[in-house]
């Protein structure tokens, strides 16, 4: 380790290691530099200079996120000169922006306004450039509104587009006063590679990119009492939610999640972790057809690696990036349209309700999810699927226009029919977690053993490494599966699509052979979701999937074959997985699209 | 302190004849390396380009690096408003500026070279490329590896910002990087670079032709060696020359003034604007210790006679600087738009004139927080025109 080199901030003598920014220097001394653009996900950019810190000796004042620490500087983050440039810059910030903040959506979370209020900015001097320019907003995505007028220019959803997904639908376009963020040739955001998954959502620090939300439309659906309104919540939900409502990072607020939901209105509350169950005996039994397909019939037209399509995010992607390689997707529909197209059929049925009258909202830690939905092949119930997609942090936002006090709320648990699940569709919201799910349900089918990892906790997939691989020997299975004896089921897993990217790539030239790839959109799965509280930063998405991988070793059952609802759907309705109704409902097909 | 007159001296170095640039080259690459390099520190050349790091210095930083792949790149993006000088050595004396190129190549161990030319400068490039072709056969001739390329800009002044221009090269948009790293260690593509202005290698190359000596000799302390001035506005006799560094601004005004001047802007619209009462007190070159008021210059000397309102010279810089900015940072960004927006509300009574005090203290957040020298050097001349010619701005 190289030598410590020693400095002092604010006159506090410390010793750091050399290559330390001045930013992160002041933080361990609990010196707190206020930042914009800085975001520990990404690179950094210096170009806010709302963190800019007087080093004595030098003229010029330094951005302290992009100055490393030298020797012997003597560094002040506070002194006259800082301070009344760090005010200049605010106020600057705040002429270009449409600070209209009481009709903003990011209002209370957005991180310029907290500090225009640190530094109490409460008199505009400067002109008000944002009331002369043409500034647009761009609504078009199901998913994403991109107001211009809120931007900052801070790049952070550029930086999150490129760095974390690699897909660079975000981009910077025009200098000087007309620079701005823009698409391809400034095309609206749904006719551009954007892959609905939010991330930049997450990442920026004002209302510029946020969510298109649903609230008002499912209000209206609880308020008409014609309708009878189901919902689902997604696994990373129940452990995101929390942050929202005043718990700590990393809390489970299943039971109270449910009783909010009941108490907000909702007819029947059920869990999408049941159809994530129900994704890996269609998943599971798909990969068992293929390998058998490949290795026992020869056929050569089998499509392997198999890959996981739970992810809306993931499967644009690879209809814009990889569109000759759609036919190695699963045909499997993600648990969210599994779950719509069963509730308008199964589940109507069996409550005796007209599908026509039902209404289906999903809570998701997503915003891809809000354009799956809206794809034209989810109708296959007769009806639109899914009809009302919201985030997690829409949820939050009606849990309190309700005057619900979360903190006090009593457990309650899921409805019956779909709301029965296992720690297998617990642990979707992870990384990792679709494989590790597959892995405990195909082991044991195949072999009649449950999987070898000591509690049936498969951690070569979990963790947040952005590609992880995994192998699992398959040794004397059951005689239906002979010519799995012996066999090296490879496996591996990838988050963001940056690295999905990457495993794509290695499939592609032949480097890498896999059987079976988990590909999740967003960074730590869905945990880590564009639609899940913000901030989000490596160390909360860290806590996120303990919680989860915590819920999963707390449930009574843990392989997905093994949950009730999922025997008596087979036994009642769907007959076996991959039959002919299985076909009809939760299965779909992909469609290539153009890279621009 | 007296300040000491000095008289205008013509120099004629940079556009004497190239015809000896084989022998140079020859020459040069048989010296060791750091044998050019204490050339280059006892000449004390500054770079041209208008900032004025030392040659020497630069050259040696890159040459220490231990990279196998370094590059050698050649600022031809001339864009600061007032500056023609670029243009004029490279279409008069281009071997001149290769020759110099491919020395630095021998000394910091590049094999590759660039010249990134200003997109307006198109029609530079066919007689340029000819030269790199006579060029280039001649150091097949002698077995010397050193490949001179033409990068075309496209137009955008802060290309010329050496960061900028990487970034540009690289295929990405021209936004300056942070600082450190310097392009010394990291430069075009993330290799050791040396980028030299045009002006700066033809010196570089008068140096190798006569030795440090006969430079060192021209000019004054901190400034030393001779300059090549764009002269434009007000003056009967615009053109290039090539000056003595050290000379005073009063010197200056009476050889190319009209006998009218009110100011001097010197260096472009990103340096000094001079009111007739600092003409005495000022002298071109690079900022020392013991020297006076002295400015430096990329070479844009403007002059403005009685007949120009300062009010709208400033407005034309802002303009200039509200598009021309990046767009990356906030202070330049916004605080461009500001001061022009500012500007013209005082004109027209929207703000009052107290309001110019507001934009004097935004140039110097300006000066203090911006990314690059282009946020930075606005409040030079802003400062300038509002405090020596207030009443202008007002009325």
């Amino acid at each position: 380790m190289a030598k410590k080199i020693k400095i002092t901030i604010n006159e506090v003598a410390l010793e750091i290691e050399p290559g330390t920014s001045i930013l992160d220097a002041a933080r361990q001394t609990g010196v707190i530099i206020p930042t914009l653009c800085y975001h520990k996900d990404l690179c950094v950019a210096g170009n806010c200079r709302v963190c800019v810190v007087e080093i004595v000796g030098q003229k010029r004042l330094s951005a302290a996120c992009a100055t490393p620490c030298e020797d012997g500087m003597d560094i002040l983050t506070n002194s006259f000169k800082v301070r009344n440039s760090r005010k200049h810059i605010i106020e600057l910030l705040l002429s270009e922006h449409n600070a209209d903040c009481t009709r903003c959506y990011k209002n209370g979370n957005c991180e310029l306004q907290k500090l225009a209020s640190d530094y109490k900015i409460m008199t505009q001097d400067f002109i008000r450039l944002s009331r002369s320019k043409n500034y647009t907003i761009d609504h078009y995505s199901p998913s994403i509104i991109k107001d211009d007028s809120k931007c900052i220019r801070c790049q952070r959803c550029v930086r999150t587009c490129e760095e974390i997904q690699g897909v660079n639908a975000l981009t910077v376009a025009y200098k000087g006063d007309r620079m701005k963020i823009s698409t391809f040739f400034e095309k609206p955001m749904n006719d551009v590679i954007c892959t609905n998954c939010g991330q930049c959502i997450n990442h920026c620090p004002t209302g510029a990119l946020v969510e298109k939300n649903y609230i008002e439309e499912v209000w209206e659906a609880i308020a008409d009492k014609g309708c009878h309104v189901i919902v689902q919540t997604a696994p990373a939900v129940r452990i995101g939610l929390g942050e929202e409502l005043g718990f700590k990072v990393g809390s489970r607020v299943t039971g109270k999640m449910v009783s909010a939901l009941k108490r907000l209105g909702f007819d029947a509350v059920m869990d999408t972790d049941f159809s994530a169950d129900l994704t890996i005996m269609e998943e599971g039994t798909e990969l068992m057809m293929r390998l058998k397909r490949a290795l026992e019939d020869h056929d050569p037209d089998v499509k392997l690696p198999m890959a996981t399509s739970c992810s809306p995010g993931w499967i644009k992607y690879i209809e814009h990036m990889y569109p000759d390689y759609l036919g190695y997707l699963s045909t499997c529909k993600s648990p969210q349209q599994m779950f719509g197209a069963l509730a308008k059929t199964y589940y109507a049925k069996a409550k005796n309700l007209n599908p026509a009258k039902i209404v289906s909202v999903s809570i998701m830690p997503c915003t891809a999810k809000k354009f799956e939905s809206n794809r034209p092949e989810m109708h296959d119930s007769g009806f639109r699927d899914v009809d009302y997609v919201l985030t997690t942090r829409e949820l939050a936002i009606m849990i309190k226009q309700a005057g619900i006090d979360f903190m006090r709320l009593e457990d309650m648990s899921f409805d019956s029919l779909m709301g029965e699940s296992t720690g297998a569709g617990v642990i979707f919201g992870a990384t990792g977690g679709v494989m590790e799910a597959a892995l405990r349900t195909v082991y044991e089918l195949v072999t009649g053993r449950p999987v070898p990892f000591e509690n049936l906790n498969i951690t070569p997939v979990r963790g947040m490494d952005g590609v992880k691989e995994a192998s699992i020997k398959i040794e004397s299975p059951i005689q239906e599966w002979a010519f799995l004896d012996g066999v090296e089921l490879k496996c591996a897993v990838a988050h963001g699509l940056i690295n999905a990217k990457k495993v794509m790539d290695s499939i592609i030239s032949g480097e890498s052979h896999y059987h079976f790839v988990e590909f999740m959109a967003c960074p730590g799965g869905c945990l880590g979701g564009g639609g899940q509280p913000i901030p989000t930063n490596p160390e909360i998405r860290r806590k996120r999937a303990e919680a989860i991988y915590a819920e999963d070793e707390g449930m009574p059952l843990r392989k997905s074959h093994q949950n009730p609802e999922i025997l008596k759907i087979y036994n009642d309705f769907l007959l076996k997985p991959m039959g002919e109704k299985s076909h009809q409902l939760l299965h779909t097909k992909y469609s290539p699209r153009k890279r621009f | 302190m007296s300040t000491p007159i000095y008289q205008l001296k013509r120099v004629d170095f940079i556009f004497k004849d190239e015809k000896d640039w084989k022998e140079i080259l020859k020459n040069s690459i048989n010296r060791p390396a750091h044998e050019l390099i204490n050339e280059l520190i006892s000449s004390e050349l500054k770079g041209r380009g208008g900032a004025g790091f030392p040659t020497g210095l630069k050259w040696k930083l890159a040459a220490e690096v231990d990279d196998p792949i370094k590059y050698v790149i050649c600022n031809a993006d001339e864009g600061e408003p007032g500056t023609f000088k670029d243009r004029e050595i490279l279409s008069k004396v281009p071997l001149k500026v290769l020759t110099s190129m491919a020395v630095c190549g021998h000394v910091i161990g590049s094999k590759e070279g660039y010249i990134y030319l200003r997109g307006e400068y198109f029609f530079l490039q066919p007689e340029l490329n000819k030269s790199i072709g006579e060029f280039k056969d001649y150091c097949n001739e002698i077995n010397f590896d050193f490949t001179i390329k033409i990068f075309m800009g496209s137009g955008a002044y802060i290309c010329g910002e050496e960061t900028a221009l990487f970034e540009s090269m690289e295929g990405k948009r021209g936004e300056p990087r942070n600082k450190p790293p310097f392009p010394s260690t990291f430069g075009y593509l993330g290799k050791p670079t040396v980028i030299n202005n045009v002006e700066t290698l033809a010196h570089c190359y008068t140096i190798f032709e006569y030795g440090s000596k006969r430079f060192y000799d021209l000019g004054v302390q901190y400034s030393r060696g001779s300059k090549l001035f764009s002269v434009s506005g007000d003056t009967p006799k615009p053109g290039i020359y090539e000056l003595e560094l050290g000379m005073s601004l009063v010197d200056f005004v009476d050889e190319f003034g009209d006998g009218d001047t009110k100011a001097v802007q010197v260096g472009g619209a990103s340096g000094f604007l001079v009111p007739r009462k600092g003409f005495r007190e000022t002298t071109i070159g690079f900022q020392g210790k013991l020297t006076g008021i002295s400015l430096p210059t990329g070479g844009s000397m403007m002059l403005f006679n009685s007949s120009r309102s300062m009010y709208n010279v400033l407005d034309n810089y802002l303009e200039f600087f509200r598009e021309e900015s990046c767009g990356q940072c906030t202070p330049c960004r916004v605080g461009c738009q500001q001061l022009l927006n500012g500007i013209k509300a005082v004109k027209r009574g929207e703000k009052n004139a107290q309001y110019l005090n507001k934009l004097m203290r935004l140039t110097e957040t300006m000066q203090y927080t911006a990314k690059c020298g282009l946020g930075q050097s606005v409040a030079n001349s802003f400062s300038a025109i509002v405090e020596n010619f207030r009443e202008e701005m007002i009325y």
